[in-house]
């Protein structure tokens, strides 16, 4: 699902420099960074650090005022978000946004609605090439709800969900996408261990049995330092730090950002 | 069916007919990606035949053991039937045991290959595989997650049978000469009872054993080809295999493998199986999730369903003492099944099940009067897996909460002269693997076995099981005293999952409760009341006075005798990982009586507070304390 075209030398997303202010505050300032093919990437930092804003930038709802954005080779820094995600760049956001009124399949359903050619009218009639195309796209769906192990909530309404299932069916919801790019808005975020446990598992799972390149933020460094191929810090809109998890776990300027103070010998 | 039901045979041969005279017609079904899969009888006698050359491609000999692992699915199934075309045996474990209780089992039945669902079962006898020597080979079934697995002992199923196809063209006629050698009276499968107490026991059971147990269950309900039954019960358990594989086998019904075990339910409904046959657990279950339903629904909705429940209440208990139903109250019954009754029998999947049996362990009497009375119908059966499963059912005229059936054709019971249930029958096991010992204890001098179980025959010739002989005691003052009639009372209540009694030498009866977590919590969310786990929410008051308040309630309904006096919320559900129970949810009394010690001494010493100190193991094996402070409630 994930053979990657025109990744030049392995690189997946590329930023370059990016900058973005909201009237005189400085959300972010010239950040670079290269996500690699196939990897893990995270960028942490404290809250207001800037993560959702660049998170926001690569998936087109906002666009860099200085420095660009790369995806494949390819400029998206004033792509817009619909385009983006034709590219194969699916999200999933911080606070959850599904159709609670709809099931779960039906929102895994629309997660597909990208991929889909068939027009308004055949699709109606539900015939020929518009049904052939349903059938697929349901089959794809199903493998991700077995995928995920939510089986038994297929037809339940995702209002009426927990949280945690909530989130796990957001993620579903853009890997219907078929991403071979996966940003993920602190997946983790408001959950609870065991919840928190299961949701490593399945990026975990997403990234190995597909390959999928994954980019994601997150607050809490717990968890991420675990799973990450490669991690970015912000900090008041800059980046402070990148590395491999055990490099930025051991950089002061890091361990400042976090704590408050130069002189503490052991973080984590 | 009849003249295909004699006959001596064995389940290799029986598959093989089945492809020859029913080739293309449905044997299993599988749900999977959310569509029920098909597989018609020569696909299954296809399947099998290239599973088992790949283990004679492996070097699988007669005489040799196969352990399954995972739920129901037609790779496990038809590893079941491979290992008996080789000359081997297939022992099937229960899926949710954890590493320590495999590594016994395991051991002593000294598998040679293991068959496991997914990475999940292969971690786990990964984990314990040095303490198995015999063991030479894994096999997955599904290889999500294996990927970086790279172990020369492992193998795909799919791989085993591609190497199958291969050993098949270079030796024609090996899979039919193998067939050939299968004797009827071969072990052809070994089943471990987790008994109450000490280590499980490997029951053999042969090819007739399994087959006489099936047929006189098939006469006796009259099932056809065009039945249609899931197979949802753990695959370690004897009557998966002899109410499931083998009554499809030997009928042509077709077997249905839900999609996994939480949508069993789903599932049942989706399917409507013609038939169903559940451990008073899955009853009891059901039965909560109806109460709860019916309490959390909008007025009308409850008054209605409770006007009909007390009306299919009375009607039974008409049909129980045998007097006429008033015309009035038939009329409110025929009214009921029509909106009631019907859609609710509809809602569980029972709507087109001829038959629905429970057995295994004793069922409440009102939990069994409830079913009856929304029409579904429930019997009780008694058997065990030393006979095959089967001794006793009741004909469908003649179901009631106080017996568990006439003896079946062909097999005979007699209650010996100290009132033990003994049963002599084609089904009676060929004795317990490596433990000749334990056999000859359980066999009487003249070919009988010895259950263990107190019963007596009443006046209509069906058999009443008292209790389980040595659990049944007295109260200091000489009354009797039946645990599991107690424990059987709460567990009644949609809010408590599991009950233990104690009052055996005591001056009256006290109770340990463990809450229902789904429907106790779901009362919660109700009252808006926040819980984090199991042990915050048995310990808010307000789930104390919910619990004391459905104590008192079946107090009153007691005896002043028999009443519940003082009783305790546990802070963790009893659990099998825990040594509480057994797989099949049965209590181990001694090893409660033991570990919970200090709460019996507060019951009857007459503290209010109990400070414990519980080992709770995880599901993966590893174990940790826990500090739980419990505090003992009066009720009355």
């Amino acid at each position: 699902m994930t053979e990657t075209a025109g990744s030049g030398g392995g690189v997946k997303l590329s930023i370059k420099g990016v900058a973005k202010s909201f009237g005189g505050v400085r959300a972010v300032t010239e950040v670079s960074a290269d996500v690699q093919d196939g990897e893990i990437f995270a960028i942490i930092g404290p809250n207001g650090a800037g993560k959702t804003t660049l998170l926001n930038m690569i998936s087109g709802f906002y666009h860099p005022d200085e420095g660009s954005i790369l995806f494949e080779n390819h400029d998206i820094s004033n792509t817009r978000p619909a385009q983006i995600a034709k590219l194969g760049v699916a999200r999933t956001f911080q606070n959850i946004a599904l159709f609670r009124g709809m099931t779960v399949l039906e929102n895994l359903m629309l997660g597909r609605h990208v991929l889909m050619k068939t027009g308004v009218l055949a699709a109606f009639m539900y015939w020929g090439p518009a049904q052939r195309e349903e059938v697929a796209h349901r089959e794809r769906v199903e493998e991700i709800i077995e995928f995920l192990n939510l089986t038994d909530l297929r037809k339940t309404p995702t209002g009426a969900l927990a949280y945690g299932l909530q989130k796990r069916v957001e993620l579903g919801r853009a890997l219907a996408a078929e991403p071979r790019l996966l940003l993920l808005d602190e997946p983790m975020a408001g959950m609870n261990q065991e919840e928190k446990e299961d949701m490593v598992r399945y990026v975990l799972d997403v990234n190995q049995e597909w390959g999928t390149t994954i980019a994601l933020i997150e607050h809490d460094m717990g968890v991420v330092m675990d799973i990450s191929d490669h991690v970015a810090v912000l900090d008041m809109g800059a980046k402070i730090s990148q590395g491999t998890p055990d490099e930025v776990r051991a950089d002061p300027k890091v361990i400042e950002a976090y704590l408050g103070t130069t002189d503490h010998k052991e973080v984590a | 069916m009849a003249q295909e039901t004699m006959g001596k045979t064995t389940l290799p041969q029986l598959l093989l007919k089945n492809a020859r005279e029913r080739s293309d017609q449905p044997a299993m079904r599988k749900k999977h990606l959310g569509i029920w899969r098909t597989y018609t009888w020569a696909q299954n006698a296809d399947n099998v035949r290239d599973l088992a050359l790949g283990l004679a491609s492996l070097g699988f000999a007669r005489g040799s053991n196969v352990g399954i692992i995972g739920n129901n699915m037609p790779k496990l199934y038809w590893t079941q039937i491979a290992a008996q075309c080789m000359g081997g045996v297939p022992v099937p474990v229960y899926q949710d045991a954890i590493a320590k209780e495999l590594a016994y089992v395991l051991q002593h039945s000294e598998v040679s290959v293991m068959v496991a669902e997914d990475q999940e079962q292969v971690d786990k006898i990964m984990s314990i595989k040095d303490q198995l020597p015999k063991l030479k080979w894994i096999i997955y079934c599904d290889a999500r997650g294996m990927k970086d697995y790279d172990e020369d002992f492992l193998k795909s199923f799919d791989e085993i049978q591609e190497a199958g196809r291969a050993f098949d063209s270079a030796n024609a006629g090996f899979f039919d000469a193998e067939v050939g050698k299968a004797d009827p009276d071969d072990v052809a499968l070994m089943c471990y009872t987790s008994g109450t107490t000490g280590n499980p026991k490997g029951v053999m059971l042969s090819h007739e054993n399994l087959l006489c147990c099936s047929r006189v269950f098939i006469a006796a309900e009259g099932i056809q080809e065009s039945d249609n039954f899931l197979a949802y019960l753990p695959m370690a358990w004897v009557g998966d295999t002899a109410y499931g594989l083998i009554i499809s086998m030997l009928t042509g019904a077709t077997l249905n493998c839900p999609e996994g075990p939480a949508t069993v339910m789903r599932d049942l409904r989706e399917l409507g199986p013609t038939g169903i046959i559940a451990p008073p657990a899955v009853w009891e279950g059901m039965l909560s999730n109806l109460q709860l339903k019916g309490v959390s629904s909008s007025p009308l909705k409850r008054k209605v369903f409770q006007y009909f429940s007390d009306v299919a209440g009375r009607v039974q208990a008409h049909k129980i003492d045998g007097t006429a139903v008033p015309s009035g109250l038939s009329l409110a019954n025929a009214l009921g099944e029509w909106i009631v009754y019907g859609p609710v029998r509809d809602q569980l999947g029972l709507r087109r099940a001829r038959w629905c049996v429970t057995g295994g362990a004793p069922m409440g009497p009102d939990t069994f009067r409830f079913f009856r009375g929304f029409g579904v119908n429930l019997k009780q059966l008694y058997g065990m897996t030393e006979v095959g499963g089967l001794a006793s059912l009741q004909p469908n005229d003649q179901a009631s909460p106080d017996t568990v059936g006439v003896p079946c054709l062909g097999m005979e019971i007699r209650i010996a002269d100290d009132g033990e249930v003994q049963i002599k029958s084609d089904g009676v096991f060929a004795g317990y693997y490596r433990e000749e010992e334990k056999t000859a204890e359980v066999m009487s001098a003249d070919g009988w076995y010895r259950t263990g179980d107190a019963g007596v025959v009443n006046e209509n010739g069906h058999l009443v099981i008292i209790d389980r002989a040595k659990d049944v005691g007295k109260l200091d003052d000489g009354t009797p005293f039946a645990p599991q009639f107690v424990e059987l009372k709460l567990k009644f209540s949609p809010f408590i999952n599991e009950a233990v009694s104690f009052g055996d030498g005591h001056p009256f009866i006290s109770a340990m409760v463990a809450i229902d977590f789904e429907n106790v919590g779901k009362w919660a969310e109700g009252q808006a009341l926040p819980y984090t786990n199991y042990m915050d929410l048995s310990k808010k008051p307000e789930v104390i006075a919910l619990i004391t308040d459905e104590v008192r309630k079946i107090n009153q309904g007691l005896p002043e005798v028999s009443r519940i006096k003082r009783f305790v919320l546990l802070s963790k559900d009893l659990d099998a990982d825990d040594n509480e129970i057994t797989r099949t949810r049965k209590l181990r009394r001694g090893f409660i009586a033991e570990k919970y010690g200090p709460v019996i001494e507060a019951f009857y010493g007459g503290a209010k507070d109990v400070e414990l100190r519980l080992a709770v193991t995880f599901e993966d094996g590893s174990e940790s304390f826990v500090d739980a402070h419990m505090t003992i409630q009066e009720a009355a």
